[in-house]
């Protein structure tokens, strides 16, 4: 997984609540059994007017205008401002997939569903949550100006608006540590390896019929 | 003070503690299907790793199975090298599999009760949202991501973040017609789909304890699309009945000591939760939805909602977008909504009595001549057989139902049964997103006798009138 530190980029509005992991990837594209190459088809019934199968070249496909990924102006896009319960539904994780496929590397929310949130932390994007009334100003900013940029500050917790205004968002700190240095969590948790057998070893005693 | 149900669970499979407050939890149960685990046993691979206990983990293909000819075996490749893969990867790492010519295969979400792979007070995990099904058995059963498939598999354990504990009661006898399926529609519609965000929620009350298992998997089913970590049941008579004599439960003197640890799984009377919700079960009628979120719903006696009803701006442009999307017009009674399609199946509404509760509205019934297709599909290999020994599978064929194989199905149409666009249906099923069911599709989730009757109807009727 690729480390987050900071980040400053051109951010996409994604004026919808509740999206939720089918729309972000659809069904389609889940027979694959790699982890890259979903980039093409992120929001793929959004994007595209025809109906998308998995090996489509979609360079060759016809193109829904109005939606807001395929605007000219974000093009180029590394963060993703949405409303809230976003990543809502099916625990998929190509969803996260998908979104760093594409290029994005923070999605900024009121809220977001708890699986999907966990999963962007497993590949190295920050979920960040702002209040919603700071999520609405955000929005109001981004389609008046084009070439938005937010400055995203993972180390000091903070989002950045071009006109300087910062606001602090949290996070949990185990996952901070992990996204700052890219750590693999499975690794970790081996270091702890004894414990997990001393637990195991009472759990045979306590509850014998688990098999452990 | 007292220790709520989720407390005592989880304070049993503490591994450690960390500083920054996140826990070690040890996980007993791993079930394994198809689509989110190839990336997983690959990362494994990569990395050098062996499954830490092999013995916890079950798996099953139930995402892309075919449910016709399937001895002819997978027409789609992808869809087919995706189920050898798991059958690859079973073998590899010596993991139990209920493969496609296993009568035991099916649904993973109906194969692990059904054969006693879960049991009260566990924890049970899988790479699939509807995990939360299992925490009908007091168990603490949470989706969890193909990352953390692959840290379950090498570790048997999951880093977690305690959620905070909601209880959802509901009082009064359930109504004659009014189902665990309906009674999740019901409070979802009520907390929304983001209303259990962060909490493990508790399902509790008179209503709730008159359910089967099969009714409280369903509702406990569906504790993800009110956004929830888990959604649980306490133990009773109902769940130990139901668990013992299965394959893997235990028997005996082992039994005997399980029962007695089981028959504390329960909130202690003054136990308290960080969220209570009460509803009367008296206030619950068969549930429709009629939008593209399982929140947007209303008893079959009521009528799509008006634009003007919104509570915000926010709420009014997701309401529009969704009657575009389901070709709806505002205030239309529900009984006017006539269906191309009809599906009966899914890890929500799969099993027996799902089944039985069809069949009682299809027997002697024919379905509608403006309905295109009406499928039937059993949660499970052992699920169908059963079905076929009570003789269901014959009312539902005399009616103009398809009889088909275990598997998901038309739920989410991975497989070759899914939705033309623009097409409409009454769906068994737990999410009605857009394309969910198939591009440009219309799905209204209902119980399986709603289904069955707006089958047999056209369109939707109210199960308590027939
Ligand atoms: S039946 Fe539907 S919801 Fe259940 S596991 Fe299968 S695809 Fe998921």
């Amino acid at each position: 997984m690729d480390a987050f530190t900071r980040l400053k980029g051109l951010v996409v509005p994604l004026d919808r609540a509740n999206v939720d992991t089918d729309a972000i990837i659809p069904k389609q594209f889940l027979k694959s059994i790699k982890r890259t190459g979903y980039g093409p088809y992120l929001f793929d019934e959004w994007r595209y007017a025809d109906r998308g199968e998995p090996g489509m070249d979609c360079s060759q496909r016809p193109l829904r205008e109005d939606f807001v990924l395929n605007q000219p102006r974000y093009q180029g896009a590394s963060i993703l401002l949405a409303r809230e319960n976003f990543g809502c539904g099916s625990s998929r994780e190509h969803a996260p997939w998908a979104l760093l496929d594409y290029g994005f590397r923070c999605i900024i929310a009121p809220s977001f569903a708890d699986i999907f949130y966990n999963n962007c932390f497993k590949n190295g994007i920050l979920p960040v949550v702002l209040d919603a009334g700071i999520v609405d100003r955000l929005f109001a900013e981004c389609e008046a100006t084009p070439g938005y940029e937010l400055d995203v500050d993972l180390a000091a917790q903070t989002v950045t608006t071009p006109t300087g205004d910062a606001f602090p968002f949290e996070v949990d700190a185990f996952r901070k540590h992990c996204l700052l240095h890219g750590l693999d969590d499975i690794g970790l948790t081996l270091t702890h390896a004894d414990v997990i057998r001393a637990y195991e070893a009472r759990r045979r005693k306590e509850a014998p019929w688990l098999g452990i | 003070m007292g220790k709520t149900l989720f407390d005592k669970v989880w304070d049993q499979h503490v591994v450690m503690e960390n500083e920054d407050g996140s826990t070690l939890l040890y996980i007993d149960r791993h079930l394994i299907h198809e689509v989110t685990s190839p990336q997983a046993f690959e990362g494994l691979r990569l990395a050098g790793r062996k499954p830490w206990r092999p013995s916890a983990a079950v798996a099953t293909p139930d995402h892309n199975v075919p449910t016709m000819d399937r001895e002819r075996g997978i027409d789609d490749p992808v869809s087919r090298a995706q189920v050898e893969a798991l059958d690859a990867n079973c073998r590899e790492f010596g993991i139990t599999e209920f493969g496609m010519d296993d009568i035991r295969q099916g649904i993973v979400h109906v194969v692990g009760p059904e054969q006693g792979l879960t049991l009260p007070g566990m924890t049970v995990v899988c790479g699939d949202s509807h995990t939360s099904t299992h925490g009908a058995f007091a168990s603490i059963a949470m989706g969890i991501g193909t990352s953390e498939v692959e840290h379950v598999l090498a570790t048997q354990c999951l880093i977690q973040k305690k959620p905070k504990r909601m209880r959802i009661t509901v009082e009064g006898p359930l109504p004659a017609g009014v189902t665990g399926k309906d009674v999740a529609l019901y409070i979802i519609g009520r907390i929304g789909t983001a209303g259990g965000t962060g909490h493990a929620i508790e399902y509790a009350g008179q209503a709730v304890r008159e359910l089967s298992m099969e009714g409280r998997m369903s509702l406990c089913n569906m504790s993800i699309e009110a956004g929830a970590r888990c959604g649980m049941v306490a133990v009773d008579e109902v769940t130990l009945e139901y668990v013992k004599g299965r394959p893997y439960a235990p028997r005996g003197e082992l039994w005997e000591r399980a029962e007695a640890a089981w028959r504390e799984l329960h909130s202690d009377d003054d136990a308290a939760f960080d969220v209570e919700h009460v509803f009367e079960a008296a206030d619950i009628a068969p549930q429709v939805s009629w939008g593209t979120s399982p929140e947007m719903v209303v008893p079959v006696t009521g009528r799509v909602p008006r634009l003007a009803e919104a509570r915000d701006a926010v709420q009014r442009e997701s309401w529009r977008r969704a009657l575009e999307y389901m070709g709806l017009r505002e205030g239309t009674p529900i009984t006017d909504i006539a269906v191309d399609k009809v599906f009966i199946g899914s890890c929500t509404n799969g099993r027996i009595e799902d089944l039985r509760a069809a069949a009682e509205i299809a027997r002697g019934r024919k379905v509608a001549a403006s309905v295109k297709q009406a499928l039937v599909v059993p949660g499970s290999g052992l699920v169908r057989k059963q079905a076929e020994d009570e003789g269901l599978d014959v009312i539902f064929r005399e009616a103009g139902f398809e009889w088909r194989e275990p598997g998901c199905s038309m739920c989410l149409a991975m497989n070759a049964d899914r939705l033309e666009p623009g097409e409409r249906c009454a769906s068994t099923s737990n999410r009605n997103f857009e394309g969910r069911q198939g591009m440009g599709g219309r799905t209204h989730l209902v119980s399986p006798a709603m289904a069955a009757a707006a089958a047999i109807a056209g369109h939707f009727v109210d199960v308590r009138a027939l």
